[in-house]
């Protein structure tokens, strides 16, 4: 069996069952917590409104951090959005997607992807030289926020390097990318990276604790 | 009475020294040999004895055969063929029975230790009745006869790597050549079938330079693997652009745009087709509307259907996703539940 054999074939079936099983676990065991007692009289009775609010709130900067904090806000915005431009419309991603839920939709050409994608991986490099060179983003960083970089980054390198037929045998570098996109898939449970599923629901929860307490989330 | 030389033979068929020197730069140019090595290939060709050549036909459809000596007549390559002395080939010999397995033993035995073993075809090593000739099993006569043999020319490939007869789930235990030989230098020349160049591509370098081409990873000479189908493709700038067929009769198709949607194995798969091509030139497989199947990379017949684009995985079943969901659900609400008991535990203990 090759390398791109085995990515294509049993690395991603296991990739997927451990992506599913981690995501399910982790995310049923975060709704069925234990909650904190509540023994105070709630000032607000509509807390779910106020978690409600706060999804939408909390996706914006604080007014009063706003100079501290938006380059990291706005980079965020900008990594996030391009990486999704890159995975959901490109055509041969799109393609996979197709194999996967039986559906497709049109794809962009491939000049906007590898446009979108080098500012994807400007943006990361840039996010990790703040983290580097900032000392309290440093000191509050660990092993996860550097896998998860990692991991995040290594797809788009190795998407770069199979487009372009750049450092190896087109199927070695096809079989590196999608390995690395399995490691992502294996490490995103357990990482930061559950972020993805987690952010809206705890964005809520806070919203809901924090209006049931009278303050603003 | 002496044989004849290469040159000799050719020229006596009516092949001008024009057309054979053509033949022998486009030659240099398709091994990526300096345009001085045209005159050189030619000068070798020339005065070369013609070298006595065993074909070995085991479990195979003849196509590779067929390639070769029906590909279109009459031209440089099957001229070339021809003029290479096939002392032995159970297609093409008009010798049957004993008759044939005595024109073989004899050009081993008249050419111990020079001649080239050509084989087409895998080696059945499940049970040596799969496939016999005259009595004796497929393994048996590679074996006897890759003892003498200067090189062994693996060619097509099922004697490469095993083909359709080693497909899954190889009822035949089907092997490929190099399985079998490992003391002597063997040459795959893969392809379902191989392009014909390629063949007499490697029988004029080795006659030109007396050893055997430069090899890749799967032993298939670099001159003519070196490239994939996609890097030497003419839909190749579709592509890049990200313009693809999305069926056989779309506008795509008909615009020629690229086949990696229906499938295309062109960007993984390593053959001379998309430079030399088919039929005297014309067309390869892409040019014709069909995407490259990969023939010429082993196990081909197992990496999933033919039309299944290279960017699907394959991913699994409904069934296995369903069942890690259900257990990953299981862990958390046990977790949880845990965590819940902990807590209630911590509460009691309390004064």
């Amino acid at each position: 069996m090759s390398l791109l054999d085995f990515a294509r074939g049993p690395g991603l079936h296991w990739a997927f069952i451990i992506f599913v099983f981690g995501i399910c676990w982790r995310f049923v065991g975060t709704l069925l917590i234990a909650r904190r007692i509540k023994l105070s009289t709630p000032r607000r009775t509509d807390n779910w409104l106020m978690g409600l609010k706060a999804i939408e709130t909390r996706s914006w900067p604080v007014e009063e951090f706003h100079r501290v904090i938006r380059f990291q806000h706005y980079s965020g915005y900008i990594w996030h959005i391009s990486f999704f431009i890159v995975l959901f419309f490109f055509q041969p991603h799109i393609l996979f997607f197709k194999s996967i839920l039986g559906i497709s939709w049109p794809g962009l050409p491939n000049d906007v992807i590898l446009v979108v994608g080098a500012i994807a991986v400007a943006t990361l490099v840039a996010l990790l030289g703040r983290r580097l060179s900032h000392p309290v983003l440093r000191k509050i960083s660990n092993v996860d926020d550097y896998i998860s970089w990692l991991v995040t980054t290594l797809p788009l390198i190795t998407g770069f390097m199979a487009f372009a037929h750049v450092g190896g045998r087109y199927e070695t570098l096809l079989a590196l990318h999608i390995l690395s996109v399995e490691l992502l898939m294996v490490w995103f449970p357990f990482g930061k990276l559950i972020h993805a599923v987690l952010v809206v629901p705890s964005r809520f929860q806070i919203g809901a604790s924090f209006g049931r307490r009278g303050v603003r989330a | 009475m002496p044989s004849k030389t290469l040159g000799e033979s050719l020229f006596e068929r009516g092949v001008s020294r024009r057309g054979f020197l053509k033949y022998c730069t486009a030659l240099a140019s398709i091994m990526a040999l300096p345009p001085t090595a045209a005159s050189a290939i030619a000068a070798a060709l020339e005065k070369a004895k013609k070298p006595s050549v065993i074909w070995l036909e085991f479990q195979a459809c003849t196509g590779c055969t067929e390639s070769l000596t029906r590909s279109h007549a009459p031209t440089l390559e099957d001229l070339i063929f021809d003029s290479i002395s096939l002392d032995s080939h159970d297609t093409l010999q008009a010798a049957a029975g004993h008759g044939a397995e005595q024109a073989r033993e004899q050009a081993m035995k008249d050419n111990w230790g020079n001649y080239l073993l050509l084989v087409d075809g895998s080696v059945p090593l499940g049970n040596p009745g799969f496939s016999t000739i005259g009595g004796v099993s497929n393994l048996e006569m590679l074996q006897e006869t890759a003892k003498g043999a200067a090189a062994v020319i693996a060619i097509g490939t099922c004697a490469a790597y095993g083909g359709l007869p080693k497909a899954s789930p190889n009822p035949t235990g089907a092997v490929a050549v190099s399985d079998v030989i490992k003391d002597k230098p063997v040459i795959n020349i893969p392809g379902c079938p191989p392009v014909p160049v390629v063949i007499t591509g490697v029988l004029a370098h080795y006659l030109t330079f007396g050893t055997i081409p430069e090899l890749d990873l799967h032993g298939r000479p670099l001159a003519f693997y070196g490239q994939s189908i996609h890097d030497r493709c003419y839909r190749r700038p579709f592509y890049e652009k990200g313009r693809f067929a999305e069926s056989f009769d779309d506008e795509g198709a008909k615009e020629g745009w690229c086949l990696y949607k229906l499938g295309c194995k062109g960007p993984i798969t390593y053959n001379a087709c998309a430079t030399v091509k088919w039929n005297d030139g014309v067309s390869f497989p892409i040019e014709s509307g069909h995407p490259c199947l990969g023939c010429s990379e082993p196990d081909f017949w197992d990496k999933g259907s033919f039309y299944q684009a290279l960017a699907q995985g394959q991913w699994g079943s409904a069934a296995g996703l369903g069942t890690a969901a259900a257990v990953g659900i299981a862990a958390g609400a046990g977790a949880a539940l845990l965590a819940r008991r902990k807590q209630h535990q911590a509460r009691e203990e309390q004064p």
